[in-house]
C-alpha cells in the first residue's frame, strides 16, 4: 500500500484532536482534514459536568489545549453521513463527500436520549454531552429552579447533583440501581456514594425508575412520576441515562459497527465484515469496541478520557508506520469529582466478583478498595487517596493475587472480599460518563 | 558506623558514601551502586539507587516511615515519622495554613519579603572582596523566611541554630544504634521542643500573623492539634525548613561557581529561574537518601527484600540515573520532563517545596545578577557531617564588587 497522503479523521473531539497531532508529530505531511458534527472546536468534556455546572469555568472557557500544529482543514457543524470503503471515500451530511487515503473513525458517543419524544421535547429537559447542553443546563441552573430531577446516578447523574449543591439548589436523583455508581464500581462503594450524596442533601431515591413525565400547559416540565407510585415536581429535569455510539452512519460500509462501537484489534485497525483488520481504516476513543488483556474474551468500549488519547496515539502510529504500536498494554483509569470526594480508578473494576477495601476505612471517606476476578487484581478505585493508585497498577498489571497477600500501611483490621454485586454482565457495556 | 571500624573490612560502595571523605563528591560513589538494583548491606539494610525502583518504591504502600517498622530512619519528626492514616490527618491540618485550597497564595505572597531579605543580605556585603555565601546568604536567608513564617523570633536564632546543628549534624553518628539520636542531640531536641512550647502557649487565645498561632488556633475539619502534636509539628517545621533550603542555595551556587556559563546564562535570564532551580534539586539536591522499613517480603530487581528489613532509597542517585535522564551527569537549565527525586515523591513529598523553589530562584538569581565576578576560593568547600542533609560547612567566594 502506499505511503498515506490524504488522511480524513471523523470526529473532532478529544480522539480525532490527539490522534491529528500525534500524525503531524510523527512526520505525516500530508493533506489532512477534520469533520465535526459540533460547530466548535475541539474541547474538553470532563469539566462540563464538574467545574462548569458548579460555575467555576465558563463553557467556552473548556477548549483543549494544542500540542502539536495540526495545518489541517476542519469541516465543523457537519456530521458524517456515510462512508464507501471501496471508493475511499466519506459522505458528510450537507451532501458533499471527502476522499481518502486513511480514515479515522473518532465519531464518539451522543448522550442517550430520553425514551419518550413527547416528553423528551418538554421545556427544562436537558441532557450533557456536548458544550451546548453544557450551556442551557448552567443557564438553567443559575435561573434558581425550585428543584431539579436528575434520573440515572451514573458519573455524570451524581456529578450534576454535585453541582446541584453546590449551588444551593434542591436536587432529586432517581436511579435504578440499589445505590448511585452501582454499575461502575458495585453496590459497596455506591453505598459510599450514597452517603456523600444524602449527607449533601440530595434527595436520592435508589430502585426506583421514572414511569413518565408531566409538563403543564406552557409545556414546561413540571415533575415526574416514579415506580414505587411518588410524584416529585421538579422545573428542570436532567436525563443521564448513559451513552449511544456514533455509528449509523457506518451502516453497510463494509466496516463492522453497531450499538456496541465500531470493533478494532490492539492496533486499532477497523474490522471488515469477514472480521479481518483493514489496512486504511482506524478507530480511537469511545466509539471503539476492543479486547482488553484484563477483560478476557469479551470486547469492552471504554468512555474514558485517557483510552481517548492513549488510542488516538496507537492509531496514529499505526497508520503511518504499519505495526508500530499496540493498544494492548494500557490500563484503564477514569475519575470523578462529586460532593467534595475525588473518586479515581484504575483497571477494570466492573469486572470484578469480589471486592475489598484494602487501605482506608469507608467511614472515614477515604479508602482504597480493589477488585479480584478468578483470584487475580482486576481494578481499584480509590476515594479521596488517588496518590496510592501506581501501586495498585503495578499490581493489576502483574497478576498480583487476590484477595491481596501484602501488607500495607493503613490497612484495615481484619478486611475480607465481599462479592462485588455487579448486576449481570451487559454486552459492550461501558462506563457512564466521566 | 565508626570510621575505625569501615577500615577494617572491605567497603561496600554504601559505606564508602557514609564516609566524610566522599562528602564533596558522592557521584562516583552513586554510580557504582546503580550497577546493581539491590545492595544487602553488611548492617542488614538494603540500598536501592536506580531512578526506576526509587520513584516506584517512595510511592508504595507497603514501605513504612514509622520508627518500629523503619530501624533506620529517624524518629520524633511528627508526620515525617508517621504513616497514613495519623501522617495525613497531621500534615492535612498543617498544610491547611501553607497553600491549596484552604490558603492558597500564601507562598506567592511572600515573593516580596523574599526579595527584600535577599536584597539586603546581598547589600550587607558591600565593599567586601571576599564572601561565605553559606554565611552571608544561603544560611540567613531561608533560616529568618521560616522563622517568620512560623513566628519565631529572628533574635533567637543563635539559640535554635545551636540545636538544630545539635539534632540533624549528630544523625547517624551513633556507632552502637544506627538512627537513634545520641545523648546530646536528645537533649538539643528537649530543649527546642520546650521553646517551641513556651512560643506555642503564648500564641494561645493571644494570635498573631503567623502560623504558630493558626496552628494552635484553628479549629478545623480534623479538629485540633494536641499540644505535643503542634511542637512535633512546629520543631520539624523548623528543622526542615532551614536545614535544606541552605543546601539548595549553596549547592546551587557552587554549581555556578564551578560552570560559569550557568552564572551567565541566569543573570542574562533571569526568567528561566523556575527551571534552573528544578534541574539544581536534580543535578545538586539538599536531601540524598530517604528511609523505609518494609511491612512484607517485596521483589525489587528479583531479589526478595523480607518484611522488616531496613531500606536506604538513594534520591540522589536516581536523579542522576542515565536510564532516566539523558546525560545524566550534566547540568541542563531547560531540562525537559524533569521529575527529578529532589523533593521527594508519594505521600511523604517534601512539605515546603513551594517555598524552597521560590527561595531559591530568588537567592541564585540576585546572586547571579548583583555579585561582580565571583570565584570559588577552595574547591571542593568543607562540607557538613551529614550525608543525607549533604552541602557545604562555608563557601569562600572572591567578588570585585556587588551591583546595586
Amino acid at each position: 500500500m502506499s505511503a498515506p497522503c490524504d488522511v480524513v479523521i471523523v470526529g473532532a473531539s478529544l480522539a480525532g484532536l490527539r490522534a491529528a497531532e500525534a500524525l503531524r508529530e510523527g512526520g505525516y505531511a500530508g493533506r489532512l482534514t477534520l469533520v465535526g458534527d459540533e460547530p466548535h472546536a475541539p474541547y474538553d468534556r470532563p469539566p462540563l459536568s464538574k467545574q462548569v455546572l458548579s460555575g467555576w469555568v465558563r463553557p467556552q472557557e473548556t477548549f483543549l489545549p494544542r500540542l502539536h500544529p495540526i495545518a489541517g482543514a476542519w469541516r465543523l457543524g457537519v456530521a458524517a453521513s456515510g462512508l464507501d470503503t471501496a471508493a475511499q471515500r466519506v459522505d458528510l451530511a450537507d451532501g458533499t463527500a471527502l476522499d481518502y487515503d486513511r480514515l479515522i473513525i473518532a465519531t464518539g458517543t451522543r448522550a442517550r436520549p430520553w425514551p419518550v419524544e413527547a416528553e423528551a421535547g418538554l421545556g427544562g429537559m436537558h441532557l450533557l454531552r456536548t458544550l451546548d447542553h453544557a450551556a442551557a443546563l448552567t443557564a438553567a441552573l443559575e435561573a434558581k429552579p425550585s428543584r431539579v430531577l436528575v434520573v440515572g446516578a451514573g458519573f455524570t447523574g451524581s456529578e450534576v447533583a454535585s453541582a446541584c449543591r453546590d449551588r444551593g439548589i434542591e436536587v432529586t436523583v432517581v436511579e435504578q440501581g440499589s445505590t448511585p455508581l452501582a454499575a461502575v464500581l458495585g453496590p459497596v462503594v455506591g453505598g459510599h456514594a450514597a452517603i456523600l450524596q444524602r449527607r449533601a442533601g440530595v434527595d436520592l431515591r435508589c430502585g426506583v425508575s421514572v414511569t413518565s413525565l408531566f409538563g403543564d400547559v406552557q409545556g414546561r416540565v413540571r415533575g415526574a412520576r416514579l415506580s414505587d407510585g411518588n410524584v416529585v415536581e421538579a422545573d428542570v429535569v436532567v436525563a443521564c441515562l448513559g451513552a449511544v455510539r456514533n455509528t449509523e452512519w457506518l451502516a453497510g460500509s463494509g466496516v463492522q459497527a453497531g450499538p456496541a462501537g465500531v470493533p478494532c484489534d490492539a492496533a486499532c485497525r477497523a474490522l471488515s465484515a469477514d472480521g479481518a483488520p483493514t489496512d486504511d481504516i482506524f478507530v480511537c476513543g469511545d466509539v471503539s469496541h476492543f479486547h482488553h488483556p484484563l477483560a478476557g474474551e469479551r470486547r469492552i468500549a471504554l468512555e474514558h478520557w485517557g483510552n481517548a488519547i492513549n488510542q488516538a496515539r496507537v492509531a496514529a502510529a499505526n497508520l503511518l508506520r504499519p505495526g508500530s504500536a499496540t493498544n494492548a498494554t494500557a490500563l484503564p483509569a477514569f475519575w470523578s469529582m462529586q460532593f467534595g470526594a475525588n473518586f479515581k480508578s484504575v483497571g477494570l473494576p466492573s469486572h470484578g466478583e469480589q471486592v475489598m477495601i484494602v487501605q482506608g476505612a469507608l467511614e472515614t471517606g477515604r479508602f482504597v478498595a480493589a477488585y479480584g476476578r478468578g483470584g487475580r487484581i482486576v481494578g481499584a478505585i480509590a476515594v479521596n487517596q488517588a496518590q496510592w493508585l501506581p501501586f495498585y497498577e503495578q499490581q493489576i498489571l502483574a497478576g498480583a493475587a487476590f484477595p491481596p497477600d501484602w501488607r500495607v500501611v493503613d490497612q484495615p483490621q481484619g478486611a475480607t472480599p465481599q462479592p462485588a454485586g455487579f448486576p449481570g454482565a451487559t454486552p459492550g457495556a461501558a462506563y457512564a460518563g466521566a | 558506623m565508626s570510621e575505625t571500624l569501615a577500615s577494617d573490612r572491605p567497603q561496600t560502595p554504601m559505606q564508602a558514601i557514609m564516609d566524610p571523605a566522599s562528602r564533596a563528591d558522592p557521584y562516583p560513589l552513586y554510580e557504582q551502586l546503580r550497577e546493581k538494583p539491590v545492595w544487602h548491606e553488611p548492617d542488614g539494610s538494603y540500598v536501592i539507587s536506580r531512578y526506576e525502583d526509587v520513584a516506584r518504591l517512595i510511592r508504595d504502600p507497603r514501605l513504612s516511615v514509622e520508627p518500629q517498622n523503619s530501624p533506620r530512619g529517624g524518629q520524633g519528626l511528627s508526620f515525617l515519622n508517621m504513616d497514613p492514616p495519623a501522617h495525613d490527618r497531621l500534615r492535612r491540618m498543617t498544610m491547611r495554613h501553607f497553600g491549596p485550597p484552604n490558603d492558597p497564595g500564601r507562598v506567592e505572597a511572600m515573593t516580596p519579603a523574599l526579595e527584600a531579605m535577599v536584597t539586603s543580605l546581598i547589600d550587607a556585603v558591600r565593599g567586601q572582596d571576599r564572601i561565605d555565601v553559606v554565611a552571608n546568604v544561603s544560611y540567613p536567608f531561608p533560616v529568618t523566611v521560616i522563622a517568620d513564617l512560623l513566628g519565631v523570633p529572628r533574635e533567637d536564632e543563635p539559640r535554635f541554630h545551636a540545636w538544630a546543628e545539635g539534632i540533624v549534624q549528630s544523625q547517624d553518628r551513633d556507632p552502637r544504634e544506627p538512627g537513634r539520636r545520641t545523648e546530646s542531640a536528645e537533649k538539643a531536641f528537649q530543649e527546642l521542643a520546650g521553646y517551641m512550647f513556651d512560643l506555642i502557649s503564648q500564641r494561645k487565645g493571644a494570635p498573631r500573623d503567623d502560623m504558630l498561632s493558626r496552628l494552635v488556633n484553628d479549629d478545623g475539619p480534623d479538629g485540633v492539634m494536641e499540644p505535643g502534636e503542634m511542637i512535633s509539628v512546629s520543631v520539624l517545621l523548623l528543622l526542615a525548613g532551614h536545614e535544606t533550603t541552605v543546601n539548595l542555595i549553596s549547592n546551587g551556587m557552587l554549581t555556578m561557581l564551578r560552570q560559569p556559563h550557568l552564572l551567565q546564562l541566569l543573570k542574562d535570564n533571569p526568567a528561566i529561574a523556575p527551571g534552573f532551580v528544578e534541574e539544581m534539586l536534580r543535578y545538586e539536591p539538599p536531601v540524598h537518601f530517604t528511609f523505609r522499613g518494609a511491612l512484607c517480603d517485596l521483589d525489587v530487581g528479583g531479589e526478595t527484600i523480607p518484611k522488616g528489613s531496613a531500606l536506604q532509597l538513594i534520591l540522589a542517585s536516581g536523579s542522576r540515573d542515565p536510564r532516566r535522564f539523558e546525560r545524566a551527569d550534566t547540568f541542563i537549565a531547560d531540562r525537559p520532563n524533569n521529575q527529578h527525586l529532589g523533593f521527594g515523591s508519594g505521600i511523604h513529598a517534601c512539605f515546603g517545596a513551594p517555598l524552597a523553589r521560590l527561595e531559591g530562584q530568588i537567592a541564585l538569581k540576585e546572586m547571579a545578577r548583583r555579585l561582580v565576578n565571583p570565584r570559588l576560593l577552595q574547591d571542593p568547600p568543607p562540607y557538613r557531617f551529614n550525608p543525607t542533609l549533604r552541602g557545604p560547612r562555608a563557601l569562600p567566594v572572591a567578588i570585585d564588587g556587588v551591583l546595586p
